[in-house]
């Protein structure tokens, strides 16, 4: 059907897209339902590495993944659970807003996203490569996302997101910090504070470097000086390059980033201590 | 009246009984005006202005009318009489013509076979608009040079109260600034109803609003219509809160059934109804109050200035509000209040619960606590030492002549237990700010503040409204006994007053059967379903009415000898002689006993020039205490608890008042930290639930209530009215915690998260706007000539 | 475009505009108006439905979606006169004041008791939040909640 009709838009959980049906801002001459495809609903693990069906709802993500904690607690904060009964990280992805709950854990575990295009064959985007801009992917006219892979990390990770009351927010800002113990690096990604879901370079160096020196690597029971741990979260806020919008303002974002960081850095300390996510 | 009532009838006054409509409601059979349906209806939709301030320079409408599914496209032309509406002045076109003043402001209907057609059609629609300078901060509209919104000028109304020496000084005084943002009613049921053309060449108009004949009232020139021909029934309403005051679809629903001879069904979506129904005037307060070293206040001095958009509606009353009761529910003895209600190009404000007494609560209990500070005092202890009491003499001159417990409602509030302290260690993330969705912290920099606000507002229609409502009873023998019918226009729209109806005329009756006929026009008026006022009006009414069938009831039973003399009374469907039961009600019923009545309460007067006259029915008072958890480092809020306690008089239905008191204090706390509607050039920037956010069930703590019920004297059962004093006082009791947990100033509501961290200046102290020497006597559409609703 | 769902048992074929949401379908094509439009963004629940089984904003779900599912709504809850426990409880604690809300919170609060029988107070409003409520506060809602959840436990426990 894509073949032929390159500019159809698909639909599975429609909490994106039946939004902008509803509130008559965009009116797709047609719409594809693959709510029903299953090799979009599935998810399996192959060598070390995780591929997500598209279509897998966040819902089930929480009940069948449970061991992939950053992709839990994101799946968790988005909406509500008729919202996670329907939404699905390839909407996420389709979508492609900074906002996205799902993007910065993709991005934090530098997944690759899967495309299929018409005629069968399939193609992977790096997720930096995916997401081009604000609501601008790399998918084509005509392809469907299929889902997402990536390699999965071992050590404790998280996802926080901010919004101005207790449920059912879009992102003010988001983040998702990762420790891979086997690359000994530490990952960090940051949503809705850029026209893009950004990594903080600066700050995954710092904290990889701060590991080293206080041995953390070969020791799980290590701990940072607060003074690394602050200036980690400063670096953080290095890489929003955030707006003033309805939601928050770009000073806001910046100081809230640098708080997330640090805490969700000291977070991940306290993890690997009390053997979490080991 | 002579007669004795039974006791304690089950399911009279005083009782918790479940609503009447509660069952349809929940097995989703109750029909709300989105619910109507009509073969051969049509749906009507309408074309608003995307500009703040526009000349109309043409209208083409060729196209529009040309496309499929449509049967009619109206301008202003087409209002077949007069073209402006009002609450107080017709001020307001039906549709646009030449010029338009706020965005969203209508300019043309559509009505066609389904509503993707008529969109689709009113898109087609080509409007030639030139864009004017707009004006859309408040102060701005004050100055000289601004954009003028009106020919006669951006002031509406200025109200000065002046009491004692304003001049008087105090040997301590506290300055304040303090600004509220525009808060929306948000009812969960958006505007709709259905127009239908009736046989007679008038119109039957079934619709969810808070007043049908006011609506009817301003309907009926509008559609060239005597006002007989044009009837009005109440569709099941989903929440109003101010919202539907005024008018949104009713003239439109009706000219375009009028004009194309079928049904025609209107149901605004939730982004329309942002733009379809008035909003809470946002508001600057600048106050300086004086006190003793003891604390005893001597002089109350403020400058309110409210931004009421392009219309008049009803800023006029809420302006006279704000200011009489800018100084709080204290003994005050001077005062120089000088409020101004200005016009802009945003979107018109008008009516909503609480309707100026929140937004002078938040700056009033804000100098309070300041005072409680400079002077090293217990809040409690400030607001104990000042409360006003029955015969306290207000800013206005008012003696306060009714129930009056403000200490009790103090001392109740302050004595219910706080919450558990904040357990060390790691916590529950449920309970903590952000929640486990957000999973911000594990306790990290959570800080708990308590605070503490009273307040108060007037119940009923103040300066010299003529305020009543008529209710029509009839008694008449069932087959399953005696049963009563109340004819009454009170709209429900969920607070319950159809039930209150109901239990009244229980109690009076003695009987237990009781139904309520559609509120509609058929009867006379009720009045409004706002100013907190209907149990106690209507219910007048109700009682009323009541009282006199059974008067006639007991004329028919003296007929009958061997009950003359006797001391008659009604107990459980019987009719009592000297307290024993003499005869079944229904014997009594060969035919029915119909009466009506038209309840008023006292009377008010206007305020004079200096702001002085009885302008209020009686006081509502309400204390709140808030208990709130802040993440001080990210700005963000967990109200733990909100205890507070309320005068209700006369709790009638103990469930419903609680129930009120529940939802006025969710109200409350989403204008205190989230509730904003956001104004960018005069377009509102998030016209969705998305990004208006209302309270959610993780927002909202438990509400521990006391109901203080002293009766009110001249009230049926002595009952007063109960929707708004939780609204008023909450936003001050939440915001008077977060400054206690944080030390900041925090000026503003909503609070923002910029504000909670520190990241923003407080704002200081802005000079105060000038008011004039000798303000106008009238608002300025009365001086314009402009015609007045309702006169001739 | 022709749509056929099971909707409350029954089955039902309806020709309707393809960008029509299931929520429009139920209300203005089946007659079931009980689900409420309140938003039309998923953002309020007030049009909560069981799809297949799973709780849902039906305004989310194009109607074609519904193509050859089962559809529950409020309505489908208890036939006749007759009420299921949530809806009794409701009623009885005083947790319907306009009620524009309540066949969403209905359906959304069975959902949850047919999954967490007896679920601790936090865990209810976390379930809940995605259901909104202008007039109550929630708070009578929960007690609700708590009445619906004693009796259908009473009642597993009597079966």
């Amino acid at each position: 059907m894509a073949a032929s009709n390159p500019d159809v838009v698909p639909i599975a959980g429609g909490t994106d897209v039946m939004v902008e049906l509803n509130m008559d801002l965009g009116r797709p001459e047609t719409l594809m339902d693959v709510s029903r495809l299953p090799e979009l609903a599935e998810w399996r693990r192959d060598n070390g590495h995780l591929f997500l069906g598209a279509g897998v709802t966040y819902t089930r993500i929480m009940r069948e993944l449970p061991e992939h904690t950053a992709l839990v607690q994101a799946s968790r904060s988005v909406g509500s659970p008729q919202i996670r009964n329907r939404g699905t990280v390839g909407g996420n992805l389709g979508t492609g807003s900074p906002a996205g709950d799902a993007l910065p854990v993709l991005a934090a575990w530098d997944a690759e996203i899967v495309l299929a295009r018409p005629g069968g064959s399939t193609r992977s985007v790096p997720w930096r490569e995916f997401l081009t801009g604000v609501k601008q992917t790399a998918r084509e006219p005509g392809e469907l996302i299929l889902g997402a892979r990536w390699n999965v990390p071992r050590g404790p990770g998280s996802f926080s997101k901010i919004g101005t009351r207790n449920a059912m927010v879009i992102a003010v800002a988001n983040l998702c910090l990762q420790v891979d113990e086997v690359g000994r690096s530490i990952r960090v990604a940051l949503g809705s504070v850029a026209p893009t879901v950004v990594r903080a370079h600066d700050a995954e160096t710092f904290a990889a470097q701060a590991f080293e020196e206080a041995d953390a690597w070969d020791d799980p029971g290590a701990t940072l000086a607060s003074d690394a741990v602050e200036g980690f979260g400063e670096l953080v806020a290095t890489a929003a390059n955030p707006i003033d919008d309805v939601r928050g303002t770009s000073a806001y974002r910046r100081h809230a980033v640098a708080v997330m960081g640090r805490r969700a850095l000291s977070w991940a300390i306290e993890d690997r201590r009390s053997g979490v996510g080991a | 009246m002579s007669g004795r009532v039974g006791e304690r009838t089950r399911e009279g006054v005083g009782v918790s009984v479940p609503r009447i409509d509660g069952v349809p409601k929940v097995k989703g059979q109750f029909a709300y005006g989105s619910d109507l349906w009509v073969d051969e209806m049509l749906w009507g939709h309408t074309l608003r202005s995307p500009h703040p301030h526009a000349r109309i320079r043409s209208i083409e409408i060729g196209e529009a009318v040309a496309s499929p599914g449509v049967y009619a496209v109206l301008l202003a032309d087409d209002v077949p009489g007069t073209r402006f509406y009002g609450l107080e002045f017709a001020d307001q076109p039906v549709l646009a013509w030449e010029v338009v003043r706020y965005v969203g402001e209508p300019v043309a209907l559509v009505a066609a076979e389904h509503p993707e057609l008529a969109r689709r059609a009113a898109e087609k629609i080509v409007v030639d608009y030139e864009p004017l300078p707009a004006v859309t901060d408040m102060i701005r509209a004050l100055e000289p040079g601004a954009p003028a919104v009106h020919p006669f000028g951006n002031v509406l109304s200025d109200v000065r109260v002046e009491h004692g020496d304003p001049n008087a000084d105090a040997e301590i005084w506290v300055d304040g600034y303090y600004e509220t943002g525009m808060q929306d009613q948000a009812p969960l049921g958006p505007e709709a109803g259905m127009a239908v053309p009736a046989e007679d060449g008038g119109i039957d108009l079934f619709v969810a609003t808070q007043w049908l004949h006011i609506d009817r009232k301003q309907l009926a020139p509008c559609l060239n219509l005597p006002e007989d021909k044009v009837r009005l029934f109440l569709a099941g309403t989903g929440g109003a809160f101010g919202a539907r005051e005024d008018v949104s679809m009713q003239i439109h629903a009706c000219m375009l059934a009028l004009h194309t001879g079928r049904p025609v069904k209107m149901a605004y979506g939730r982004a329309e109804s942002f733009v379809g129904h008035v909003h809470r005037h946002p508001s600057r307060i600048w106050m300086r109050t004086g006190a003793t070293r003891e604390g005893n206040l001597v002089n109350v001095r403020a400058r309110i200035v409210i931004d009421g958009g392009a219309y008049t509606s009803s800023s006029i009353a809420v302006i006279s509000n704000a200011t009489t009761f800018a100084p709080g529910p204290y003994e005050v003895p001077n005062a120089l209040i000088e409020g101004t209600c200005v016009f802009t190009n945003n979107p018109p404000c008008g009516a909503m619960r609480g309707f100026g007494a929140v937004q002078v609560c938040f700056a009033h209990e804000g100098q309070m606590d300041k005072l409680a500070a400079a002077l090293s005092m217990d809040p409690v202890e400030l607001r104990l030492r000042n409360a006003a009491a029955p015969g306290s003499v207000l800013p206005t001159g008012q003696v306060i002549r009714g129930a009056a417990p403000v200490r009790e409602v103090i001392e109740r509030c302050a004595e219910i237990p706080m919450p558990p302290a904040a357990p060390p260690g790691p916590r529950d993330p449920l309970e903590l700010p952000g929640g486990a969705a957000g999973n911000v912290g594990r306790g990290e920099g959570v800080r708990r503040g308590v605070g503490f606000a009273v307040g108060y507002k007037n119940h009923a229609y103040s300066g010299g409204f003529d305020d009543s409502s008529e209710a029509r009873v009839s008694l008449a023998a069932g087959p399953e006994g005696p049963v009563a019918e109340i004819h009454c226009a009170a709209a429900e729209v969920g607070q319950g007053v159809h039930t209150i109806l109901a239990q009244i005329a229980r109690t009076v009756l003695g009987i237990e059967r009781v139904i309520l006929h559609t509120s509609d026009t058929l009867v006379g008026s009720a009045g409004s379903t706002s100013a907190s006022r209907q149990t106690v009006v209507s219910g007048g009414a109700v009682k009323a009415a009541c009282e006199a069938v059974l008067e006639e009831l007991f004329e028919r039973a003296r007929r009958d000898a061997r009950l003359s003399g006797s001391d008659l009374g009604v107990d459980d469907g019987f009719v009592t002689a000297d307290g024993e039961r003499v005869a079944p009600v229904e014997e009594l019923l060969p035919q029915p006993i119909e009466c009506t009545r038209v309840w008023r309460h006292a009377v008010t007067f206007p305020l004079d020039e200096r702001g002085q006259g009885d302008v209020h029915v009686g006081f509502l008072f309400g204390a709140q205490r808030a208990v709130v958890d802040v993440d001080e480092e990210l700005g963000l809020v967990r109200v733990v608890q909100l205890a507070t306690a309320q005068d209700v008089g006369f709790a009638i239905n103990p469930q419903s008042v609680v129930g009120q008191i529940e939802g006025g204090s969710a109200q409350g706390l989403g204008l205190a930290l989230m509730e904003e509607i956001q104004l960018k050039d005069g377009q509102i920037a998030n016209a969705s639930f998305t990004d208006y956010l209302l309270p959610t069930t993780l927002d909202m703590p438990k509400v521990e209530i006391e109901l203080v019920e002293e009766p009110e004297p001249g009230t049926p059962f002595g009952a007063k009215g109960v929707g708004e004093p939780s609204n008023v006082v909450a936003p001050a009791a939440i915001v008077s915690a977060l400054r206690n947990a944080l030390g900041r100033e925090l000026h503003r509501i909503p609070v923002r998260p910029d504000d909670l961290v520190g990241l923003r200046e407080p704002a200081g102290i802005p000079p105060w706007p000038p008011f004039p020497e000798r303000p106008s006597r009238e608002p300025s559409p009365a001086t314009a000539g402009i015609q007045r609703t309702g006169e001739p | 475009m022709l749509v056929r769902t099971n909707v409350n048992g029954e089955r039902r074929e309806t020709d309707v505009w393809p960008g029509s949401s299931l929520l429009y379908l139920l209300r203005e094509h089946l007659g079931l108006p009980g689900s409420k439009n309140a938003c039309e963004q998923g953002e309020c629940g007030s049009c909560s439905v069981w799809l297949d089984g799973e709780l849902v904003c039906s305004c989310l779900v194009l109607a074609a979606q519904a193509n050859e599912r089962e559809v529950r709504t409020v309505e489908g809850l208890a036939a006749g006169e007759a009420m299921h426990p949530v809806q009794e409880a409701f009623v009885e604690t005083g947790a319907v004041q306009c009620g524009f809300c309540t066949p969403g919170f209905v359906v959304a609060v069975a959902d949850l008791l047919e999954q967490v029988p007896e679920a601790p107070e936090a865990v209810v409003r976390e379930a809940l939040s995605g259901n909104l409520c202008r007039c109550t506060g929630y708070e009578k809602i929960l007690e609700a909640v708590r009445l619906a959840s004693d009796r259908m436990r009473i009642r597993e426990d009597e079966l």
